[in-house]
């Protein structure tokens, strides 16, 4: 009886509790936005660094991977280094470079990458075929868009480009084999990729035998932090990074974001709560006569309370529900635009759906709807009965 | 005499006012038999209705005490207050106060929904209660659908739910006009005819004149007391 009388009293006043459904809705909206954002860029990186199962990544000293010019000398010898080390399963060194291709007399630039693609761990093969020779060189679509080449075509690529002279240095001629995708790539950014020994042949010689980063993947239920101190201990030139400490050092960069997203997370959740005590205030105030009558008539305190808050739990529910579509339908958009940002990777999703954050937050929005109601509806309840009526016959 | 239902001694009701306190009941002492009908008149601010609320359980006085079927009332927690009001006393107010989400039968049923009667068993009686009124038509009607004294006719079977044993009514005609207002002049008649206790507060004289015993009142006493002959 009282759920069908707290359905009937919230479609007593269809647009009132339509539009309170809406405002719940936005509130939660922004609620769920703010947790996704709170701790979506965190997981989604951490995601992304654990997609090709490397647990250990080995920088130049004091620099995090392709934040500098910077490179480690010696790359045989590191490898050699690394694979006495019985849980280390394989290692993939990487070298970052530019390239320059002229096109109808213009030079197309790109980051490029030299990686072994037996163990390479940057970018997924969408077409084509992978740099299975040294004359090869996969590309992004961005690249291949600027260049306007496809599968197949044969490019004069250099590594050295003088825009005074218009003069390349380090040319070879390469097959465009493949169309990649760069897995931490940034968006717009032109990229390639081609065997490591193809592109120490193309750069000078003291820019050969140097890696900008190392990849290291373990031995299945090997511990990162353990391989990762002896890293540090035998190799006291590199800054070993393992997935635990790049975290670490994301969660300092994004600190921003999170205390962005817990003030507005906590600014909606007082909006909805708000938002929910004011419409059972004034509906409770509207009813008065009402709620003294049923207590004359012998409806008790307790369930007149539960009548009001049921319709404070549904409003609640409903505005969470459609607030759950509007969120994601939100952050959806508004990863799009931030995907954007220079400099981060693609693959890096600000939003990110977590079932369970969303859920608590949700829950917690739909708990503040049910406080919201309680005291309002108490208050109400425990007027004195002879007096509410004595007031509502008078008004 | 008869069973006494209503039992009040020297009660006494203040109610403050700023800095002053308003005496509404100055010493009532009252006895109400089982199977009366008695209309309480005065002039408007005698405090008839504050009597009517002390004896419906739904004020406390600030002295003396008040007993319904023996009981005494006066000193009863809300929630003893609120179970005995659903068992024991049906409520009839001017303003026919039914609930407008509700239909006929749905507002008849709350009160026995309210005391855990059987889902079948109160719309059964729900329905029995409209066709005494009258109103076995109008089951399933909103009260924005029925006219101001079918409505009261409503609110009055919705009193009779759960077989109270005493009948109160606050101005139950002060809304309706003459020919309605006759309607439930006769049909409380009839319910207390049928045995109902009936306690009504009125400025209605063909209301006060229907009933078997007339208490006047005059600020805040009882200064009349006529059973019809």
């Amino acid at each position: 009886m009282r759920i069908s009388l707290a359905w009937a009293s919230l479609i007593r006043h269809r647009s009132r509790t339509l539009l309170a459904v809406l405002g719940v809705a936005i509130a939660a909206a922004m609620l769920l936005d703010m947790v996704m954002l709170a701790s979506g860029m965190r997981e989604s990186f951490r995601e992304l660094l654990m997609s090709r199962g490397f647990e250990v990544r080995l920088a130049p000293k004091g620099t995090l991977p392709f934040d500098t010019d910077a490179s480690i000398p010696n790359v045989n010898a590191v490898i050699a280094t690394l694979r006495a080390n019985p849980d280390i399963e394989a290692i993939s060194p990487v070298m970052g470079a530019s390239i320059h291709v002229p096109v109808n007399g213009r030079n197309v630039s790109s980051a490029t990458l030299g990686i072994d693609p037996s163990v390479q761990g940057d970018y997924e093969l969408l077409e084509g075929a992978d740099v299975k020779d040294g004359d090869a060189l996969v590309a992004n679509d961005h690249l291949l868009g600027e260049l306007g080449a496809r599968i197949g075509d044969t490019l004069d690529v250099a590594t050295g480009y003088d825009p005074q002279t218009r003069s390349y240095t380090g040319q070879r001629k390469l097959v465009l084999s493949g169309r990649v995708r760069f897995i931490y790539g940034a968006a717009q950014q032109p990229a390639s990729a081609m065997q490591r020994e193809t592109l120490e042949s193309m750069v000078e010689p003291e820019r050969r035998n140097r890696a900008s980063l190392f990849m290291v993947r373990l031995q299945k239920g090997s511990d990162s932090e353990a391989v990762r101190s002896w890293i540090a201990e035998q190799l006291p030139n590199v800054t070993a990074i393992s997935i635990a400490t790049a975290i670490a050092q994301v969660d300092q960069r994004l600190s921003y974001f999170r205390q962005l997203a817990f003030i507005l997370g906590a600014v909606s959740l007082f909006v909805g709560f708000l938002l929910v005590t004011t419409l059972v205030t004034v509906s409770v105030n509207e009813r008065s006569g009402e709620i003294a009558v049923m207590r004359a008539i012998g409806v008790s305190r307790a369930h007149v309370v539960q009548q009001i808050v049921v319709e404070g739990v549904a409003i609640s529910a409903a505005g969470a529900l459609v607030g759950l579509g509007l969120g994601l339908v939100t952050a959806r958009y508004l990863n799009t635009i931030l995907s954007a940002f220079p400099g981060l990777p693609m693959a890096i999703d600000f939003f990110l759906f977590q079932p369970r954050a969303a859920w608590s937050a949700l829950g917690l929005l739909v708990a503040s709807g049910i406080a919201a109601g309680i005291y309002p509806a108490w208050r109400a309840a425990s007027l004195p009965i002879a007096e509410s009526l004595r007031r509502d016959a008078i008004a | 005499m008869s069973r006494v239902v209503v039992a009040l001694k020297d009660v006494k009701r203040d109610y403050p006012l700023g800095r002053e306190s308003v005496h509404a009941l100055q010493g009532v002492t009252l006895e109400i038999a089982a199977g009366d009908y008695v209309a309480i008149v005065g002039p408007s601010g005698c405090g008839k209705s504050t009597l009517l609320n002390l004896i419906g359980v739904i004020d406390k006085p600030t002295a003396g005490t008040v007993s319904i079927e023996g009981k005494r009332v006066d000193g009863m927690s809300d929630r003893e207050a609120t179970t005995f009001r659903l068992r024991t006393i049906g409520f009839v107010f001017q303003r026919f106060y039914l609930l407008p989400i509700l239909s006929a039968v749905e507002n008849v049923s709350l009160p026995m929904a309210e005391a855990r009667v059987p889902a079948a068993e109160r719309a059964e009686r729900a329905a029995k209660l409209l066709e005494y009124v009258g109103l076995s038509e109008r089951l399933n009607h909103r009260p924005s659908e029925l006219s101001g004294g079918e409505q009261q006719r409503v609110a009055i079977a919705r009193a009779l739910a759960n077989k109270p044993s005493l009948l109160l009514a606050d101005e139950p005609t002060g809304e309706l006009d003459a020919h309605t207002g006759a309607e439930i002049i006769s049909l409380f008649r009839r319910l207390n005819d049928d045995g109902t206790t009936i306690v009504v507060v009125t400025h209605d004289e063909e209301l006060a004149t229907a009933a078997r015993r007339q208490i006047h009142m005059r600020d805040g006493r009882i200064v009349g007391d006529a059973f019809e002959i």
